[in-house]
């Protein structure tokens, strides 16, 4: 491993997994959140079909994520974890609730409307706790050797909380998206209708952050707004408008596969826009990937496992998405 | 190379920051640190019965589809419908019962993840790599597969389902059996640097418990497998498929049942040579007299401010005897320890009790049961099955107590001898934990507890061919779900009976 930066290569790769994390479970959870706007139960059953086999290979990049931060950066795991434990115990809360919920509503009977209720509504809290949580982790933490030492709800601002319902938006984009992709009718047009609002929120979401994180962080500022910067980013939210108005085009025409990929486009925007900001910390506001980083030993044994089986599960999760291709139609289960 | 170290350095490096932290107000008369406890264990324990239901389960679900596959014999594949309806709600609640400890280590447990990190971590990271993906990749498939691939690679899907679950495991009892027999690291700068990998995996506790844990899983599957078929039996629900899961369930009971308590007993010299004040709190056992052999305390109740075990009922020799395996040979008491060093030996004694309690009545299960097919009474024997229903649970139970004996066992210490419990818990405030404590007693009653009862549910409307995709169906498709096939059946048997 001479020569090799490992805690860069270890950033890539979690950012990688939560990149993963964030767009499969993010379709997810967005099919959740638009849930409580579908009335009919057969168009609901549509729903969840569309990801019933393949959700829960979308969680894992979550622990995924969680296990690497923890063998890469373990002061990082510590400090992080501890300092948004409230929102993260909601968010694992939440996703008990969806998780199960999936496997439920279809023994349920005469529950499953309470089953649809706790699959939105553990959809929306887990959203909201990651939203906030992110919200906490760009604005920063207070620490003091391998300790986090700020209080119990330091997490909770109004940064914060715009974060938490601005990842809704997000996530409902991803949902909506991806049931134009899977479904057809009625369904799907009413998702290209949906698809509208949402895409505009999630605008408004991504300029509101854009402004609001350069203005309370100055360093954040410093790094957009100065030369050569301005001019090597620049593209970053021009894209963004790009895409926006590609998505728009696209609906007005018979949408399929594009508003979906034209979704993941801007989340990927997105991201990119948030670690151009944040790096190279990994607890925000001054604690480098280097600073926190695990022993050599750790990170060079993981980094073996890692670079050799992440692209067996990438070729066997395809393959998963590849046998449950095409549309989902009205009263064909999967279950 | 075996590095051992002894635990200042963890020690003084936290209790810098520990004096820093806010003044405690207890709640209910708990710390923080018992709260934080309380927790890990709450959730733990409500975690670990999912994946030894799933690992047994998976298993079973192989061999069952290898039968019809090879043999061609429908209850076979009736069984295997019936078995990965259950095992589909297990696996999930293992699921997100253990998303929720991947992140607890942090949550509660933050000094030692920034402590021990660098092994623990590592070792998670392979079990989510090696095992959870590839159980998630190929679960969809083998649950909702039917019709989008052909036999043979719906087998191989079932397989790789079954594989993960196995090494799942794996990892994740060497990183518990590091933390009760480490080696294989050095401390630098207060944290734990890895220096030998095989010997970080392959520490000694580490095979004995990895036995342990899956024979134990798939006793508790048998137990439970069997109880399902015995319970229809009792209810005069005598189909083909009912007889054949209580008869491979029986077997197996008989089969690993002895086999578990050869390996408990070596794990128990493995704890003694590694653990000794663990062996000391589990047998109550406070002193030696010099030249005398150790008693087997039998019942009792160990006292640890008077340090001796009270009403003791104990046989002489027979401590040694399992201990050491000789007549005569003695064993570290309790007050051979530091009274910090010393695990809660009321509670262990008790637990350990149960375990092994347990262990004896399923051999005794699966030796009526061996007698009884030889005269061919295992499907009629009401006694019998009566008594198979009863040890359904008795696998669970069992495991539980086991976990409760080997973890309380290793206290006061997270990592034995490096660093104390006390030193690893994060800078929670007790109202903080008894909160967040709160949420996690409620969502788990709620979810686990109908998830139970869901699987409970599904038990008991039996393997019925009737209620599974029909055989013409298979691998071209059932149109309906699995799950809303067996509603359908339901509704049907509902509107017959009105």
């Amino acid at each position: 491993m001479m020569g090799v930066d490992l805690p860069v290569l270890w950033a890539l790769i979690i950012s990688f997994c939560l990149m993963m994390y964030v767009v499969l479970d993010g379709f997810d959870l967005g099919i959740g959140i638009l849930l409580p706007f579908v009335r009919s139960i057969d168009d609901r059953d549509t729903i969840v079909n569309t990801v019933a086999p393949v959700w829960d290979g979308n969680e894992t990049w979550l622990v995924l994520g969680g296990a690497s931060l923890l063998a890469a950066f373990p002061l990082a795991y510590a400090v992080l974890l501890s300092a948004l434990y409230i929102p993260l115990v909601f968010m694992l809360a939440g996703l008990i609730w969806r998780g199960v919920a999936f496997e439920f509503r279809f023994v349920a009977g005469a529950h499953r409307a309470f089953w649809d209720k706790a699959f939105a509504g553990g959809s929306y809290v887990a959203t909201i706790a990651q939203g906030v949580s992110l919200g906490a982790f760009i604005n920063g933490f207070n620490i003091t050797g391998p300790s986090y030492q700020g209080g119990a709800l330091d997490w909770l601002t109004p940064f914060s909380l715009f974060t938490g319902i601005a990842l809704l938006a997000a996530y409902a984009l991803l949902g909506s998206t991806w049931l134009i992709l899977k479904t057809e009718g009625g369904l799907q047009k009413r998702m290209i209708a949906l698809t509208r609002p949402i895409t505009l929120t999630v605008l408004i979401g991504i300029g509101m952050v854009s402004v609001w994180t350069p203005l309370i962080h100055s360093e954040i500022a410093a790094r957009w707004f100065s030369f050569p910067n301005l001019f090597f980013l620049a593209p970053v939210p021009l894209l963004v408008l790009g895409a926006v108005w590609a998505m728009l085009r696209v609906l007005n025409r018979a949408a399929n596969a594009a508003p979906f990929w034209l979704a993941l486009l801007l989340l990927f925007l997105g991201y990119s826009g948030l670690a151009i900001s944040l790096w190279p910390n990994i607890i925000p506001p001054n604690i480098s990937i280097w600073e926190a980083a695990a022993p050599p030993q750790s990170m060079g044994f993981a980094l073996v496992g890692a670079l050799f089986i992440i692209p067996f599960i990438l070729g066997y999760t395809s393959w998963s998405y590849f046998v449950f291709r095409g549309k989902v139609k009205a009263g064909e289960g999967y279950h | 190379m075996c590095v051992k170290i002894g635990g200042n350095g963890a020690d003084t490096a936290n209790k810098i920051v520990a004096t820093t932290s806010m003044e405690e107000h207890p709640v209910f008369g708990l710390s923080a640190l018992e709260l934080a406890r309380i927790q890990f264990g709450f959730t733990v324990s409500f975690h670990i019965i999912f994946p030894a239901i799933s690992i047994g389960l998976a298993s079973y679900l192989v061999v069952l589809e290898g039968l019809w596959l090879g043999k061609g014999v429908a209850v076979f594949r009736d069984l295997y419908y019936f078995w990965s309806k259950i095992f589909a709600v297990s696996f999930v609640m293992g699921v997100v019962s253990g998303l929720v400890m991947a992140y607890e280590f942090g949550t509660n447990w933050s000094y030692f993840s920034a402590f021990a990190g660098g092994v623990t971590g590592p070792l998670l990271a392979y079990e989510v790599l090696t095992a959870f993906f590839l159980e998630a990749g190929f679960l969809g498939v083998a649950l909702f597969g039917w019709s989008k691939v052909g036999p043979t690679l719906h087998f191989f899907a079932t397989i790789m389902v079954a594989l993960g679950t196995l090494i799942s495991a794996t990892w994740i009892l060497a990183s518990n059996s590091w933390m009760q027999t480490p080696q294989g690291f050095e401390i630098v700068d207060n944290r734990v640097v890895p220096v030998d990998w095989l010997q970080v995996i392959f520490n000694p506790s580490f095979p004995y418990r990895l036995a342990h844990m899956v024979v134990a899983a798939y006793l508790a599957t048998a137990l439970f497998v069997g109880a399902s078929g015995a319970w229809h039996l009792l209810r005069r629900h005598d189909t083909l498929a009912v007889r054949t899961m209580l008869s491979m369930a029986m077997w197996m009971v008989l089969a690993v049942g002895p086999l578990q308590v050869l390996i408990g007993d070596q794990h128990g010299l493995n704890t003694l040579k590694h653990q000794p004040a663990k062996i000391a709190a589990i047998e109550g056992h406070w002193q030696n007299t010099p030249g005398e052999s150790v008693p087997l305390i039998l019942f009792g109740l160990p006292d640890m401010t008077a340090e001796t075990t009270r009403f003791a009922v104990s046989l002489p020799h027979l401590g040694s005897l399992v201990l050491t395996h000789t007549w005569d040979g003695q064993i570290p008491g309790l007050k051979a320890f530091a009274s910090e060093d010393r695990p809660n030996s009321t509670v262990v004694f008790w637990s350990f009790r149960i375990m092994v309690g347990l262990g004896l009545l399923m051999v005794l299960l699966g030796l009526w049961a061996g007698w009884a097919r030889l005269r061919r009474q295992l499907y009629r024997s009401r006694l019998l099955l009566r008594f198979a229903v009863l040890m359904g649970p008795a696998g669970l139970i069992a495991i539980l107590a086991g976990w409760f004996t080997t973890e309380i066992g290793r206290q006061p210490w997270v990592i034995y001898g490096v660093m104390r419990t006390s030193d690893a818990v994060s800078n929670h405030s007790p109202q903080e934990l008894s909160v967040t404590l709160l949420i996690f007693v409620l969502v788990y009653c709620a979810v686990f507890g109908t998830g139970i009862s869901y699987m409970i549910k599904l038990v008991a409307r039996g393997p019925d061919a009737s209620l599974g995709p029909k055989a013409e169906n298979l691998h071209r498709g059932p149109a309906r779900t699995l799950f809303t096939a067996a509603e359908d059946a339901d509704l049907a048997t509902d509107l017959v009976r009105e």
